[in-house]
């Protein structure tokens, strides 16, 4: 910015002389005074500021102080000492996890494999099914039928993740000597799904099929609730677009083309932004809930990782620290990079 | 004027229709199993035979887990957490969502990051784990023995409910407000007797995303109370369902129980259920209502 003179500067005809621009003195006052001027604000409106401390507090306790806590990643593990009295040790912690070549560090290249993988899955499959379900929706004219739909299908929503791991549990359970398999199994060995031997050793202990139940179980939990947000978008749209549509002689398939998905299409980028931003935050409980050491191979994922290495008695806090802080930069560069690509692409952003 | 259904229209509808009620019998159907399998003999369960209707009836499983008393003193630890729990978040919660929605509140943006950055980045578990050691420390110093407080205070306060509440505050007209300034209302009046009122079914969606939070809660239960007089019940279940996976727990128990070990935990999945499932006809209107994407900028 270019100062001049004319901005603190004003010539006086009558005395002949330059004399301080008033605008300049206001200017210049409330800077001087800006401070005061807040803390007269803050007084005036104290109840305002009184009814966020509890909020902020509770944000500040426990969501910010274990911020803190994630630097121990940087300091060398004395659990006698308290954090802020350790010796900072550099990267030791992530070089470790990274490069050491050991089993720990293959555990976390695992580990971080699954994470993407897992994620990227829930994206591909998770992600559209909403989308069909309320298409499908939209198709339901009647207004009884289509809510006995909706409320079967938000049911599973409401139960919890141990409930809902339970049932998958219990429904693709291993057989016994004396026990049968699971329903689920017993049916998949009738439709030639999978074989006998499979269904009767558990899935659930079958690497090769976590990844699966992972996913159809969160379809079956969420998909039905999820689809709300863009039945909403959907049922929002004028019938007169359709009536045009119809007019020039759109069947079907180019009424979804041209009417209804660029409708639905800011809703559907809100929702991927949410998504990509939570993508690294793959359901820890769930993953803990369902997996057991023989489907370590395709189930770890890095929270359950540094669960397992961090909060055994023995386990190591800064290794796991330094696991998840990887874990949740890439997570945040995730949830910015998309946002900004879907503000500058669509002009639609959730932040 | 009754159009003809197009041929491809025709088909689209056929195909909804089909799938649609594939996909809800699917997603009913293990919860009849559950039923199903609960109240059914010892022979037709562990084989499986089960299908849709229970064979050999027995109520047994239902019976001994209700003389148990962990049951009943994890479901009142429930009950306790989500009661508190949902009243301390709705009560931070609905004041610090009115207070940002004030147009006048200095440093506004400031604050609006302060919550908006913990969507972006969360510690972990093992930080956050760490935290909880050091804050229980704390409260045990204070005289809060308990740990349910602490489950209670610190856990389950979402930064997306208070920019949901947040929002509906700021869609309340400012004149029916300055009108009750002019009437002589205190800040607290104007809160209780306008902005609550007139942001109804929010603050009923919010209320029950927080309870939900708090019924379902399961691992920082789990990891944060170390007597199992505190369990709540999803940390119960979970215990037993661990237990009855086990061997040892299972030899021998065709000789003492008429009943599987599996009607056993479906009889808990049940009960665990039944509550949400009283009261998820009131409810579902405003889970179906309140989400309300976008607006989380400023």
């Amino acid at each position: 910015m270019k100062v001049r003179a004319a901005d603190f500067l004003v010539y006086d005809q009558e005395t002949g002389a330059y004399r301080e621009n008033p605008e300049q003195v206001v200017r210049d006052d409330v800077e001087k005074h800006y401070w005061l001027h807040v803390g007269r604000t803050i007084i005036k409106d104290w109840r305002l500021y009184l009814m966020l401390v509890p909020m902020l507090l509770v944000f500040l306790f426990w969501r910010y102080f274990p911020m803190y806590e994630l630097l121990s990643c940087f300091k060398v593990e004395n659990p006698v000492v308290p954090v802020s009295g350790q010796l900072f040790s550099g990267f030791s912690y992530f070089k470790r996890l990274l490069f050491a070549g050991d089993s720990l560090s293959s555990d976390f290249w695992r580990a971080m494999r699954n994470t993407f993988i897992t994620s990227f899955y829930g994206l591909c499959f998770g992600f559209p099914m909403p989308i069909i379900l309320a298409l499908f929706f939209n198709e339901v004219r009647s207004n009884g039928v289509r809510s006995v739909f909706q409320v079967l299908t938000y049911l599973p929503k409401f139960m919890s993740t141990v409930i809902m791991t339970s049932l998958v549990t219990m429904l693709v359970k291993q057989g016994g000597t004396t026990t049968n398999m699971g329903i689920i199994s017993q049916a998949l060995v009738k439709l030639g799904v999978i074989t006998q031997e499979v269904g009767h050793a558990g899935l659930l202990n079958n690497p090769a099929y976590f990844r699966t139940l992972y996913q159809i179980s969160g379809i079956w939990e969420g998909a039905g609730y999820d689809s709300i947000v863009f039945f909403a978008a959907i049922i929002a749209i004028s019938p007169t677009s359709y009536e045009a549509a119809q007019i020039d002689g759109a069947n079907k398939w180019a009424q979804m083309r041209y009417v209804v998905l660029p409708s639905i299409l800011s809703t559907i980028v809100i929702m991927l932004i949410t998504r990509i931003g939570s993508l690294l935050n793959v359901g820890y409980e769930k993953v803990m809930l369902l997996y057991n050491d023989r489907t370590w191979v395709t189930a770890d994922v890095v929270s359950t990782f540094a669960q397992r290495n961090g909060l055994a008695s023995t386990g190591q806090k800064g290794l796991a620290a330094a696991a998840e802080m990887m874990n949740n930069v890439v997570g945040m560069l995730l949830v910015i990079g998309s946002n900004t690509i879907a503000r500058k692409a669509t002009n639609t952003s959730l932040y | 004027m009754k159009r003809k259904l197009e041929i491809t229209e025709l088909i689209f509808k056929i195909i909804s229709y089909t799938l649609l009620g594939i996909f809800s019998l699917c997603c009913l159907y293990p919860f009849v199993y559950a039923v199903a399998a609960a109240i059914s003999g010892y022979g037709p369960v562990s084989n499986s035979e089960i299908v849709l209707l229970p064979k050999d009836l027995q109520f047994d499983a239902f019976k001994s887990m209700f003389s148990n008393n962990m049951f009943w003193t994890s479901y009142s630890n429930t009950l306790f957490i989500t009661l508190y729990g949902t009243l301390w978040a709705m009560f931070t919660a609905i004041l610090g969502a009115y207070a940002l929605s004030k147009k006048r509140l200095l440093f506004r943006k400031v604050f609006n990051f302060f919550l908006v950055f913990t969507m972006w980045f969360s510690a972990g578990i093992v930080p956050q784990y760490l935290n909880y050691l050091a804050t229980s420390k704390i409260f045990k110093s204070v005289g809060i023995m308990d740990d349910k407080w602490l489950v209670v205070i610190a856990m389950g306060m979402a930064a997306m409910n208070i920019i949901l509440l947040r929002n509906a505050f700021e869609g309340v007209p400012s004149e029916i407000e300055e009108a009750a300034i002019v009437d002589g209302a205190t800040e607290m009046q104007v809160l209780t007797n306008v902005y609550l009122p007139m942001s109804k079914s929010t603050i009923a969606t919010v209320t029950l995303f927080f309870a939900i939070s708090r019924w379902n809660g399961y691992f920082w239960a789990r990891q944060m109370m170390a007597n199992s007089h505190e369990h709540p019940l999803q940390v119960f279940i979970r215990l037993r369902l661990e237990d009855y996976t086990n061997p040892d727990t299972l030899a021998g128990w065709e000789l003492r129980y008429n009943y599987a070990p599996d009607s056993a935990i479906y009889a808990l999945v049940v009960c665990s259920i039944i509550p949400i499932l009283i009261i998820y006809p009131f409810i579902q209107k405003y889970f179906a209502k309140g989400v309300n994407v976008g607006g989380v900028k400023e």
